[in-house]
C-alpha cells in the first residue's frame, strides 16, 4: 500500500475510495491499487495514477472520474498525473478488495509469484470458482472481456466465470 | 490516444536526444504496425475465444505503441504527439521491422509471426526494465508483463498446431519456413542501439539473439517442428525501406485522421 501523508490528504483518499472502476464497479480505483500518491505541488493537488494494462481503454475515463469526484466534493484544480514506475501489479490489491471481486462473481487474482506464465502448456493450481468455491475448473482462455481478465469454466456448478489475472 | 506525463529524469544532449528518438520510434512502430495487423482478425478468428484473445493482444500492442510514441514525441521536442507520429508520417518514416508488416495469412502464419516477435520483445523488455532512463524503464516493465502472455498464447498455439493433425503440422511448418527470413532483422543493431546501450539507456537487440534461438527452438521441438537453417535474411525496415504491404496498412490506419484532422471521438 501507499503512504497517506496528512489529514487533508486522508480526506482526498476517502473521496477516491468512492470512485469505481468503470469496468468492474464492485471495486474502487483505490482497491485496484492504481492510485499511487496524493500530493501538493505549486500548481495544485496532484493525484498520481498508474495504468493497469498499456492499452486499457478505461484509463481515460478513470482520470475523468477522479477529477469529477473531487470537484463534486468541492476540491477543484486537482490534476491526474500518469506514472509508470513502479509498474502496476495485482499484488497491490488488498484482501478486502479481493473479497469484493469474488462476491461480484469474478475470481480474484492469486499472488503473482504463484503464476508461472512460462513454461508453456502448464498451469499452476486451478482458479477457484467464485460461485461455488470448487477448484474443479478449466482455463478456457487467458484473454477475456477486458484486458485484465481471463475466461474459465467450473465443472462442479457448470458456470463460466472470469478471473482477474495476476500480473 | 490519451495523454500522460513522463518524468525524464536524466539530462540528454542533442545527439543523445536524436538517438533516443530513433530508438523509441523503433519500439513504437513495431507495436503500432503489429497491433494494427492483429486487429484485422477482429470478427474473423476461427473461434470466439480466439477473436477476443487477438483483440486483446492488439489492444496491448497499440497501448504500448501509444506510450512509446508519446515518449518519442516528448524526447524529440518538436511539438509532435503520439497521434502526429502515428497518423501523419509516411511509410518511409516508419522504423518497424519487416516481420510485423507481413500480411496475416492463415491463423498459423499469424501465430508464428506473433511468437517470433513476442519472444524477441519479451527478452528485450526484460532487460529494458533496468534502463537508466526512468520513463523508458517504467513503460518497459509494464509491457514486459504483457509480452509474457503473448509469448505463452502464441507459443501454445504453435505446439497445438505442430503436434496436432497432419494438415495442421504441415501448414504451421510452412508458416515457420516462410516467416523465417524476417527473423534476422529482429536482432540487427546499429550505432544508435550501441551508443544508447553503452549509456545504459537502451538494449542492443543483438544480445538477445542466442536466448531467443534457444527458447524458440525448445518450443518448436515440443511442437515436433523443424527449425529452418539460417539463410537469406530480409532487412530494411529500420531504415524505412518497407514492403508494399506497409503502405496499404498505413492507408487504412491513417485515412480517418487525415481526412478529418483534429477530429475527436
Amino acid at each position: 500500500m501507499v503512504a497517506r501523508a496528512t489529514p487533508a490528504h486522508e480526506a482526498i483518499w476517502r473521496i477516491l475510495e468512492g470512485v469505481s472502476d468503470p469496468e468492474v464497479p464492485a471495486i474502487s480505483v483505490v482497491d485496484l491499487g492504481i492510485v499511487r500518491a496524493v500530493h501538493d505541488e505549486a500548481d495544485g493537488l496532484v493525484i498520481d495514477v498508474t495504468p493497469t494494462y498499456s492499452g486499457c481503454p478505461a484509463m481515460h475515463e478513470i482520470e475523468q472520474a477522479i477529477v469529477g469526484a473531487l470537484n463534486a466534493h468541492g476540491v477543484t484544480g486537482a490534476r491526474v498525473r500518469t506514472v509508470f514506475t513502479p509498474a502496476w501489479t495485482t499484488d497491490w490489491m488488498s484482501d478486502a478488495a479481493r473479497e469484493k471481486l469474488r462476491a461480484y462473481g469474478i475470481a480474484p487474482p492469486g499472488r503473482t509469484s504463484d503464476s508461472a506464465l512460462i513454461p508453456l502448456m502448464r498451469r499452476g493450481a486451478p482458479v477457484a470458482c467464485p460461485f461455488c468455491g470448487s477448484r474443479a475448473t478449466d482455463t478456457r482462455s487467458d484473454f477475456g472481456s477486458t484486458a485484465c481478465k481471463s475466461l474459465h469454466f467450473c465443472n462442479a456448478c457448470h458456470q463460466p466465470f472470469e478471473h482477474f489475472k495476476a500480473i | 490516444m490519451t495523454a500522460g506525463e513522463h518524468a525524464v529524469l536524466i539530462h540528454l544532449d542533442e545527439a543523445q536526444r536524436a538517438d533516443l528518438f530513433e530508438y523509441l520510434l523503433r519500439l513504437g512502430d513495431d507495436r503500432l504496425v503489429l497491433g494494427h495487423r492483429v486487429s484485422e482478425w477482429c470478427g474473423h478468428a476461427p473461434i470466439l475465444e480466439e477473436d477476443i484473445a487477438l483483440s486483446n493482444i492488439a489492444l496491448d500492442l497499440i497501448g504500448q505503441a501509444n506510450l512509446w510514441l508519446q515518449l518519442a514525441g516528448q524526447v524529440e521536442a518538436k511539438g509532435r504527439d503520439q497521434d502526429a507520429l502515428a497518423y501523419f508520417r509516411e511509410a518511409i518514416d516508419f522504423r518497424n521491422v519487416l516481420l510485423v508488416e507481413t500480411p496475416n495469412g492463415d491463423f498459423g502464419d499469424t501465430m508464428v509471426r506473433q511468437f517470433f516477435y513476442s519472444m524477441q520483445a519479451m527478452l528485450v523488455l526484460e532487460q529494458l526494465q533496468r534502463s537508466a532512463h526512468t520513463s523508458l524503464a517504467g513503460i518497459a516493465a509494464k509491457a514486459y508483463k504483457e509480452s509474457r502472455y503473448h509469448v505463452r498464447h502464441s507459443g501454445e498455439w504453435i505446439i497445438r498446431l505442430g503436434d496436432g493433425t497432419d494438415e495442421s503440422h504441415q501448414r504451421v511448418q510452412r508458416s515457420v519456413n516462410d516467416t523465417w527470413r524476417f527473423t534476422g532483422e529482429l536482432f540487427e543493431a546499429d550505432d544508435v542501439d550501441r551508443r544508447l546501450a553503452a549509456q545504459g539507456i537502451a538494449v542492443d537487440p543483438s544480445v538477445v539473439r542466442d536466448a531467443w534461438h534457444a527458447q524458440m527452438s525448445e518450443v518448436l521441438a515440443t511442437a515436433t517442428l523443424t527449425v529452418p537453417n539460417a539463410g537469406f535474411s530480409r532487412r530494411g525496415g529500420r531504415a524505412g525501406k518497407h514492403s508494399e504491404h506497409l503502405g496499404h496498412l498505413l492507408a487504412e490506419m491513417q485515412i480517418v485522421a487525415r481526412s478529418h484532422p483534429g477530429a475527436t471521438w
